[in-house]
């Protein structure tokens, strides 16, 4: 179902998502899957989506648009979500620490809609997609560091 | 609760107001006085040196003892907090506080350079608490005010937040914002775990409270005008939305239908509706919705975030945070949502903005150069000044009286664990100056602070 290039783009991502303590909803594992993905994850799960195709996206600072380079994730998603129809997720939006938190909620939000928009745009239903924001109450990285920023400016989709 | 200004103990109430005028022109306290006859805040009377006040404990026998001299310790408390007046050291007094209740010898407290003197007494008589206390301006040897208090025993905060707040107006021309509390929201755990609480204490800090269990995280309290009642933002449900909670009832209720999440709510000034924001698609705007009806209002449909709106005293205005311009400024519009104009232009981005009470500022937070500062500028935008600054603040809440703010101090996370930071409440002068850290059993944010309760 993957080919061996995507594992190597997905195995960037898992990394970078366990460098934090992993906190996002329904997390039972984080990356415990093996990346090559180990026949205990069972297909369709959340498991199943961190470690075989990625659950997040990341933004640049104030902004929402769905960078070129973290649209691939997203697309992936969407076929994953198309080969388990059964599967309905949500799609919830971070900001980083650098912001008021009134304003990092509409924030996340519009995070969590553009992450939406491409899902949807790549074929899935947008009844199967919930969208909610956290706005910078939920980080995953715990540091004051500009990486740990860059990895809280995130939206996870999770299924539900 | 009674007050009563004309207790016949306390003399008569003509020559009482004689004396607080010939009081305020008194050679100690007149340029104060003085300076407090405008509507407008000298931000420079701050600056002078603080009125120097003796309290010694209010007189009583057995238990009231004790009460009287719990009342004169919050008394001391809270004028020390607001950094306007300074304590005369207790070990300097001379007159025993059982005998300045009597009559005050002025020679013994002008010697040890008090200018202002409480004296008082505290009698329990049945299920009541009296409280008895008069105001003295020791220079003139006038008395400035006499009031009786009469609670349930249960109730001697308030009665010395009561006195605290005649001291603040007689002596400084202003009104105290002493009897009043302080809702926020309590943190605790690991912070991608965190618990979020609505709490509520005294603005002492004292009498604290948790309001919901944390089974939902609760941000972004504001108080009703009546304080009886709180709009707060709830994850109920796992649904981001606004709520509303009654202090009488303790129940807690969605506002409203909206299809989105609604965030940042603020009463209006008539406690008839709460304007707050909604997010739709990838905007949110602001709508207004009323109380009775719970029929919504939308104001804006800029195409950007417009968050944090909050009203104009006067209920014709409000000031707001948007995007629609590229990076975070503050708009001010109408209160029907016309006549929308930017009014902050500094440097950086400018979020949270709060009406003052008096209608003459609006105070705000701003990042720049990666540090976050609370400040304050004129509804035209003019006037700007930054009363504090470092690595994370926000949330600015004003006193009833316009005078005082808090807030809440965050600091970064020394490691990857997130050990280090913490987040907490402080008050600042509207100077810039008595910046204090707020006593709270752990970590807070998003104060706001009631109206005065009486």
């Amino acid at each position: 179902m993957t080919t061996q290039k995507l594992f190597g783009a997905l195995a960037a991502v898992a990394l970078l998502a366990a460098c934090g303590s992993d906190s996002d909803s329904n997390r039972a594992a984080t990356g415990t899957g093996g990346v090559g993905g180990s026949g205990s994850v069972r297909p369709g799960s959340q498991e199943d989506l961190v470690a075989n195709i990625g659950d997040r996206v990341f933004f640049e600072t104030d902004r929402a648009n769905i960078r070129a380079d973290q649209r691939p994730a997203l697309e992936r998603q969407a076929r994953w979500m198309q080969q388990h129809a059964q599967v309905q997720v949500s799609v919830e939006g971070h900001a980083d620490e650098r912001g008021t938190r009134e304003y990092n909620l509409a924030l996340g939000q519009r995070r969590a809609n553009a992450a939406r928009d491409v899902l949807v745009a790549s074929g899935v239903s947008g009844a199967r997609v919930s969208t909610i924001s956290y706005g910078k109450d939920r980080p995953t990285a715990l540091g004051s560091t500009e990486d740990a920023w860059a990895q809280n400016r995130r939206a996870v989709t999770v299924v539900r | 609760m009674t007050t009563n200004s004309s207790h016949p103990t306390l003399g008569r109430r003509a020559a009482l107001g004689a004396a607080a005028a010939a009081g305020l022109v008194g050679p100690g306290l007149s340029p104060r006085s003085a300076r407090a006859q405008g509507a407008v805040i000298d931000i420079t009377r701050a600056r002078t040196e603080p009125i120097p006040i003796a309290v010694p404990d209010f007189a009583g026998a057995g238990d009231a003892q004790r009460l009287g001299r719990d009342i004169a310790e919050v008394v001391l408390s809270n004028l020390r907090s607001s950094g306007l007046f300074r304590p005369v050291q207790r070990a300097a007094f001379i007159q025993t506080a059982e005998a300045a209740a009597q009559a005050p010898r002025f020679q013994d407290w002008r010697v040890i350079g008090a200018q202002a003197l409480t004296t008082g007494r505290a009698d329990l008589q049945g299920d009541r608490l009296r409280v008895e206390f008069r105001l003295w301006d020791v220079l003139p040897e006038q008395q400035l005010q006499g009031t009786a208090f009469t609670a349930p025993p249960a109730n001697w905060r308030r009665i010395a937040h009561l006195i605290s707040d005649v001291i603040y107006e007689r002596l400084l021309g202003e009104k105290g914002y002493f009897d009043t509390r302080v809702a926020y929201i309590a943190e605790s755990g690991p912070r991608d775990r965190r618990s979020r609480r609505l709490a509520i204490m005294d603005q002492d800090g004292q009498n604290h409270r948790f309001l919901t269990d944390g089974s939902a995280a609760a941000l972004t309290p504001r108080f009703h005008p009546n304080a009886q009642q709180i709009a707060f933002m709830s994850y109920a449900q796992n649904q981001p939305r606004v709520h509303l909670f009654s202090l009488e009832s303790g129940r807690q209720e969605v506002l409203g239908n909206f299809p989105g999440m609604t965030l940042s709510p603020r009463f209006s000034p008539d406690g008839r509706s709460v304007v707050l924001s909604s997010t739709r698609g990838a905007d949110a705007n602001i709508y207004v919705v009323d109380l009775a009806s719970r029929r919504e209002r939308q104001l804006t449909s800029g195409g950007g975030l417009d968050v944090s709106p909050c009203f104009s005293p006067d209920g014709a205005q409000v000031v707001f945070n948007s995007d629609r311009g590229g990076d975070q400024q503050l708009y001010v519009m109408s209160a029907d949502g016309g006549n929308i104009r930017r009014i902050s232009f500094g440097r950086g981005r400018y979020a949270t903005p709060v009406w003052s009470p008096r209608g003459d500022l609006i105070a705000f937070t701003r990042i720049a150069g990666g540090q976050f500062a609370i400040g304050v500028m004129r509804p035209d935008g003019s006037g700007e000044r930054i009363l504090s600054e470092g690595w994370g603040m926000e949330s600015p809440t004003f006193a009833p009286n316009g005078r005082v703010m808090m807030f809440f101090r965050e600091s970064p996370a020394r490691d990857s664990r997130g050990g280090g930071y913490s987040s907490r409440l402080a008050s600042i002068d509207i100077s810039g100056f008595n910046e204090r850290q707020i006593v709270t059993p752990a970590d807070a944010s998003d104060p706001a602070w009631s109206p005065l309760l009486s």
